[in-house]
């Protein structure tokens, strides 16, 4: 019995000596577990998302010149980790915030992930985060607009994307600029929301500012997200006649509130979108003269590409994607994802460790300067919530049938049209 | 809320329960005749709406011309289902039966996806397009249409079970299996044909839907909820009834919207279907 023992504290010091070196030397690979919406509504949007994340690890595991977070440089994998290279494994929540849940905690115990990014919608990403910060294991979010996800106060959730309440001022400084430049008189808002977390929590926000604004809110509406009909909706807007119209709508009511307000004749003086169904590639594509003028806030714009040479650079890199068939240019999704995905690698790297409180440290010192971006911020900088500061919304309208921006008026690429042209094709 | 606003939205609630009538027929019909819940019914509909957009977009031809195409197809694929699954699973425990209609749902929606990827498609341009505005009214002719379609679909349903030899056959079938076959009634072939109608109807049913509505792998799953309510509301296996409950749902959804939240809309529709349900366990229209 005592040898046996003896033979097993062995044994046991022997597993213990072989794991504690294998810690000391630097991970052959660095796994990231990516949640996202690979099914369902918003399949499209987490598979382009997906699309950009493969492209860069590939861009990380080789040698690359692009000036992107933490990816230029002369080695192959992560210099940081010692040649380190990444893995991402990608898992569908389905647009679940239970699915969601389920598969954070499966990446985390099963899969050993060293850090978590995903998941588009908000009311997944609450879920998720939830399992990281019990963990104690990095949660990085690119997308996920509602405020709420930052005002918990949790240690390991990051987001390098403006929320809605960044993007609801911007429309509502937006207002007062356009009717300070072009001297109309805008009084009163309708708003529309999806039900899930993003659209209530959009709405709460848009009421808020409205009345700090000096807008008056005629009308607010919740509508049951995937909904099979938007004729009671577009009734009430009728009705109420805002001169403005917020809606928060994912993709598929976006369309149908096109369709329905084409054919009961809704035509708001404007449109400003909370994003989401707006951005759609196919959406804009499909809809093309039906939402001509409509607006969206928006953290990207292709068009700025002119004025920032790294964007073209990715998009056609993005371009030649084998999982991006017929060449789509990069769409704001993708390119949220691919923001939020560089800067978590590019703190891993920095932090030259898998251990999560090292990386935790390095993205809280996280300090990305302007020129590594796609996007039209001032960095990327992390507050004690692990939201960006370094944030700024844009506002984009569709002119002839692509978005151009209009606001900030400094940044703007065309004049804003007013009022909205409606549907031409009447009969 | 102004009467005009009310009225419009009576007559668009009264256009769009026609179609969810239709959709509800299939389901009703293939209840009534065998009790098997086909819950991969709203992926059927999926399915058709889909066969209209490429018989669209390779093959130039409007959603109105393809039609019958369409329903052909569905009822071949209902006939498909019913040998190559249905069949074996008649005399199995009702939970089986869920099971079995439920991954055929979960496998049709992925191999959509699969195969077509996961855009919104739309049917540009179709044949009848725009609207009419009457007197301030604006009904759109695609649902108009549709509602046509729909009722005609309906007429020639009810014709088929009410008129015809084999329909009547059907009609046996579904009350009564045992005495049925005594009589000489193939109860096979019956089960076969009830597939192939129910399937057809939901065809009829996504190729008018597919004139106005987006295409999209996961589209049939709302659109097959409110037919689950139609098809209760009404009285199982009552195809006219299915009528009557997809119309009141459809009003209902939308006057519930208007008079008192959209976010509500679909509580009042439960709301009201839960009230009948407990007050006439049978539906509306039903008689046992």
């Amino acid at each position: 019995m005592r040898r046996a023992i003896g033979l097993l504290s062995l044994a046991l010091s022997a597993v213990l000596a072989t794991t504690s070196t294998s810690h000391a030397q630097a991970p052959k690979e660095v796994v990231i577990g990516a949640i996202y919406p690979l099914s369902g509504n918003l399949a499209q949007i987490g598979i382009d998302s997906i699309t950009a994340m493969r492209m860069a690890v590939e861009l990380f595991n080789g040698k690359s010149d692009l000036n992107l977070p933490g990816m230029k440089k002369t080695t192959e994998g992560l210099p940081g980790l010692g040649g380190a290279k990444i893995r991402l494994i990608v898992v569908d929540h389905q647009g679940k915030p239970d699915v969601g849940q389920a598969e954070a905690e499966r990446l985390i115990t099963q899969e050993k992930v060293t850090a978590l990014i995903g998941a588009v919608f908000s009311s997944v990403s609450a879920t998720t985060s939830q399992v990281a910060e019990r963990y104690g294991v990095p949660h990085m979010n690119g997308e996920s607009s509602s405020p709420t996800l930052t005002e918990r106060g949790f240690k390991w959730f990051f987001r390098t994307s403006p929320h809605d309440g960044h993007f609801t001022l911007a429309m509502f400084e937006f207002l007062k600029d356009f009717e300070k430049k072009k001297g109309v008189k805008l009084k009163t808002v309708g708003l529309m929301h999806e039900d899930t977390l993003f659209g209530a929590d959009s709405g709460k926000v848009q009421e808020e500012l409205a009345k700090k604004y000096g807008y008056e809110v005629v009308v607010n509406m919740a509508y049951r997200a995937k909904t099979t009909s938007l004729d009671a909706e577009v009734g009430k807007l009728k009705a109420a006649a805002p001169d403005v119209f917020l809606p928060t709508s994912y993709t598929s009511d976006a369309v149908l509130y096109i369709k329905t307000a084409k054919t009961l004749e809704y035509v708001p003086r404007m449109l400003i979108a909370q994003n989401a169904g707006w951005v759609d590639p196919q959406f804009v594509a499909e809809m093309n003269k039906d939402i001509e003028g409509h607006i969206t806030r928006s953290p990207f714009a292709l068009d700025l590409q002119a004025k920032k040479p790294l964007i073209r650079q990715v998009n056609e890199l993005f371009k030649k994607q084998k999982d991006n068939p017929g060449g789509r240019d990069i769409s704001e999704a993708p390119t949220r994802a691919l923001t939020a995905f560089t800067v978590l690698v590019d703190a891993i790297n920095r932090a030259k460790s898998t251990s999560p409180e090292e990386i935790r440290k390095a993205l809280v010192a996280t300090n990305v300067p302007a020129d590594q971006l796609l996007m039209p911020w001032t960095g990327v900088r992390f507050d004690e919530k692990g939201q960006n500061t370094g944030v700024r919304a844009i506002l984009q309208q569709i002119q002839k049938g692509a978005y151009a921006t209009i606001w900030p008026f400094d940044l703007a690429a065309a004049d804003v049209i007013y009022p909205l042209p409606g549907f031409k094709d009447k009969k | 809320m102004t009467a005009e606003v009310l009225v419009q939205g009576l007559v668009s609630g009264l256009l769009m329960g026609f179609v969810y009538a239709l959709i509800a027929a299939g389901l009703s019909l293939i209840f009534g005749l065998m009790e098997i819940v086909n819950f991969a019914h709203g992926e059927f509909l999926m399915g058709a709406m889909f066969a209209t957009f490429w018989a669209w977009a390779l093959l130039k031809l409007d959603p109105l011309v393809s039609l019958p195409l369409t329903v052909l197809l569905l009822a071949l694929f209902g006939l498909l289902v019913y040998h190559g699954l249905i069949r074996w699973i008649l005399g199995a425990p009702m939970l089986a039966q869920i099971f079995a209609t439920f991954g055929l749902a979960i496998f049709l929606r992925a191999a959509a996806q699969a195969l077509w990827g996961a855009d919104f498609r739309l049917v540009k341009g179709p044949l009848v397009d725009g609207r009419i505005s009457l007197a301030g009214i604006f009904i759109g002719l695609p649902q108009l249409v549709a509602s046509v379609g729909a009722l005609c679909a309906f007429g020639l349903l009810y014709w088929f079970i009410r008129k015809t030899e084999t329909g009547l056959a059907l009609q046996a079938t579904s009350q009564d299996r045992q005495a049925a076959m005594l009589m000489g009634i193939d109860t096979q072939r019956m089960f076969a044909l009830g597939w192939a109608i129910g399937a057809a109807c939901v065809g009829a049913a996504g190729a008018l839907l597919a004139m106005f509505f987006y295409i999209f792998p996961d589209v049939g799953a709302t659109f097959a909820l409110l037919a689950y309510v139609a098809v209760a509301l009404g009285g199982f296996g009552n195809v006219p009834a299915t009528l009557l409950a997809g119309v009141i749902v459809g009003i209902v959804e939308v006057l519930g919207g208007l008079l008192i939240a959209p976010a509500l809309k679909y509580a009042v529709v439960f709301s009201l279907y839960l009230v009948v349900v407990l007050w006439r366990p049978q539906g509306l229209l039903g008689r046992f």
